[in-house]
């Protein structure tokens, strides 16, 4: 099984060339856990604390769905400024249906009430995102402009649907997918941990099998294994973290209250893996999948590289465009769910500036604004890291103007390294 | 020339126009199998964009395209395809972020059965082109702008040749080539007409000119100058024709 596989030259590798990671993703997480310690001193331990990485965790599920989308935008030369306002749109849409159209018809509570809000949600943020994507690809008008424009007449005409109104309480079923409402607990959260971190080991498995299949060069063996371990020990770490979370007791005392039942002595138990992080979970996924494994995601790349060089591959950029629009605004709508599900109701500025945080997590991640370069896995980072800075700082108690101050000029920051880098490593930059 | 068969490729009076400049006019010029054809002309004379009405990167104004004596439709590279047109760009048309592989594949990608692209597969059928063309390319897993001038030009050429093209068009492809990779090109190019291949070739090297292609197509300021047998004239006929515009006497074809 192990056979040796083919090795042009083996001259000393250093530890990072055997094991093949991206080292700006090592940056990166290097970088996420330097804030974290700094967060923790400062805060007197708090802020690595369960309850902090719970909640650190569900605000950043709906600017990291968005991030993965603005990666494709931005790949393809792109940029899309209405992400917060198409948001506040598709929020507006379903906290209308669910609050104020459905119960009408089905009346409270009904089952069918979220399916039904969350399809309308989906094609709306759709809608809207294929017009964006057929003014730019079809009409030409550049992406700026139309998205630009987008700012300003979605969120108001989400406004005008919704007469100003904070709408709400929402739907409780449609309250799942935001969070704190939404948790699958303990017990099933081990059982995802175990299931994909089986799925992490298999995916670097079968890689490794598809090298040797075509007698290409593989890394060692303990590469391979320490690469394995990792993954397993962080997909089980972070899952070990969730379920050490305690439900508050009052919290509890409720719920058994609302069953009809007594609260027995000394219970207790623990959120788990909220339902929005799943989801970001299983987007991100998908969406690697996407850029990396289908014609899609290869043309998407192709495109952002060299537009003229796809079109005259025989590649239809322009539907190309209208495309990665449309998924974008599905992922406003799938964020915008998340979003006030969490907030438990639709107000008016709900999404606001989270055009910028999108652009600056997708940006921070690595995704190159002149196009071609940029990954999934590292928007999401990137908007982990960005939701880290932005709460650490309200822990520690840092003025509302020096937090702002600080998230712009890590943005800078962070691109001015990754050129540095890529000067570095002879990338054109 | 047996000119009694039918022509592969026949451009039959060719325009284009780009706000008001005839770029191409009424130009009419044909392939025939196992032939290669040169196209010549100062920068700016229309053969590039002549060629490209063809390769269905620009639609002509006016005019048709027989193949095979049938008419063809080409309004895109993907009709271009089709027809078993491949074209190897002056500019290369390679995305520079994508390894030589993604580059040969683009818009024609080997899928596994469940319908993702196979990029082991992918790499081992251009480690065997490359292998034929180019032996000492190394560098698959690079994206292809690390590669030097002469590596690029045989991924766009890899390309061209891998999906058993019928008419070939080479736009300038030794323009960025030292010595030994224009000789390697230059055998190929024998290597592909002796398959039966159609090859029209755009080249300022009036040497290359004389050593590769049967004929030559001249144009100036949009129009065709005239078509000559290779072999019947000089270097000084052809540069009359390209310069002066001045068709050589009697060998007009």
């Amino acid at each position: 099984m192990n056979k040796s596989a083919p090795q042009e030259a083996a001259p000393k590798r250093s530890l990072l060339q055997s094991l093949e990671v991206d080292t700006r993703l090592l940056g990166m997480i290097g970088a996420f856990v330097v804030i974290c310690l700094v967060f923790n001193v400062f805060t007197d331990g708090r802020f690595l604390t369960a309850r902090n990485i719970f909640n650190l965790s569900i605000q950043t599920v709906s600017v990291a769905i968005m991030a993965t989308g603005m990666v494709f935008v931005i790949v393809t030369r792109h940029i899309d400024l209405s992400v917060g306002a198409v948001l506040a749109m598709c929020s507006a849409v379903m906290g209308v249906m669910q609050v104020q159209l459905l119960p009408q018809v089905f009346g409270l509570g009904h089952p069918l009430i979220m399916p039904i809000t969350v399809i309308g949600g989906l094609l709306t943020g759709g809608l809207i995102g294929a017009f964006n994507g057929w003014l730019i690809g079809y009409q030409r008008i550049p992406a700026f402009i139309v998205t630009l424009g987008g700012l300003l007449i979605w969120r108001n005409v989400g406004w005008y649907l919704t007469d100003g109104q904070t709408l709400g309480p929402l739907d409780p079923t449609f309250r799942l997918v935001g969070g704190v409402d939404g948790t699958v607990g303990a017990m099933v959260s081990w059982v995802l941990g175990v299931i994909f971190s089986i799925a992490a080991v298999f995916v670097l498995w079968r890689a490794r099998q598809a090298k040797i299949q075509h007698e290409f060069p593989v890394k060692p063996m303990w590469a391979e294994g320490v690469l394995m371990g990792t993954a397993v020990v962080a997909i089980m770490g972070f899952i070990g973290i969730l379920n050490s979370y305690e439900i508050p007791v009052g919290r509890l005392k409720r719920q058994f209250q609302q069953a009809g039942e007594v609260m027995p002595e000394g219970y207790v138990d623990y959120y788990g893996l909220p339902i929005s992080v799943l989801l970001l979970i299983v987007i991100a996924v998908a969406m690697t999948l996407l850029a990396q494994r289908t014609r899609l995601g290869r043309y998407i790349f192709a495109a952002g590289g060299n537009p003229d060089a796809a079109e005259l591959s025989g590649i239809n950029t322009r539907m190309l465009t209208v495309k990665i629009f449309t998924l974008m605004g599905i992922l406003c709508a799938i964020s915008a769910m998340v979003a006030q599900a969490r907030l438990a109701n639709h107000t008016n500025d709900i999404g606001t500036l989270d055009e910028l945080r999108v652009i600056a997590a997708a940006v921070i991640g690595g995704t190159a604004l002149a196009g071609g370069i940029g990954t999934i896995y590292g928007a999401v980072l990137g908007a982990i890291i960005m939701q880290s800075l932005q709460s650490g700082m309200a822990m520690v108690g840092v003025d509302a103007p020096f937090q702002n101050i600080v998230v712009g000029g890590v943005l800078v920051l962070a691109v001015w390294i990754d050129i540095q880098y890529r000067k570095r490593t002879g990338e054109k930059v | 020339m047996s000119t009694q068969e039918t022509p592969l490729v026949e451009l039959r009076d060719i325009s284009i126009a780009f706000g008001g400049i005839k770029a191409v006019d009424h130009v009419t010029i044909d392939l025939y199998p196992g032939e290669v054809v040169g196209l010549l002309g100062h920068n700016g004379a229309g053969k590039s964009t002549l060629i490209k009405c063809l390769s269905g990167a620009y639609q002509m104004d006016s005019g048709a395209i027989y193949i095979n004596g049938n008419k063809a439709e080409i309004r895109n590279p993907r009709d271009a395809r089709r027809y078993n047109i491949e074209t190897i760009y002056q500019t290369l048309a390679l995305a520079d972020n994508l390894d030589a592989a993604s580059n040969l594949f683009l818009g024609r990608e080997l899928v596994t059965p469940l319908g993702f692209v196979d990029d082991a597969q992918m790499e081992a059928e251009t480690r065997k082109i490359m292998g034929r063309l180019n032996p000492n390319f190394r560098k698959f897993k690079e994206p292809v702008k690390a590669l030097s001038g002469g590596q690029r030009q045989s991924v766009a050429i890899a390309r061209a040749v891998y999906f058993n093209a019928k008419i070939l068009i080479m736009d300038e492809p030794t323009a960025a080539l030292g010595p030994h990779e224009t000789q390697m090109v230059a055998e190929l190019i024998q290597e592909l007409k002796a398959q039966g291949l159609g090859i029209f070739l755009i080249e300022h090297d009036i040497h290359n000119v004389m050593k590769l292609c049967d004929r030559a197509s001249v144009m100036k300021n949009g129009q065709l100058v005239g078509t000559v047998n290779v072999n019947e004239v000089t270097d000084e006929d052809i540069l009359g024709m390209i310069i002066l515009g001045k068709k050589p006497d009697g060998s007009v074809l």
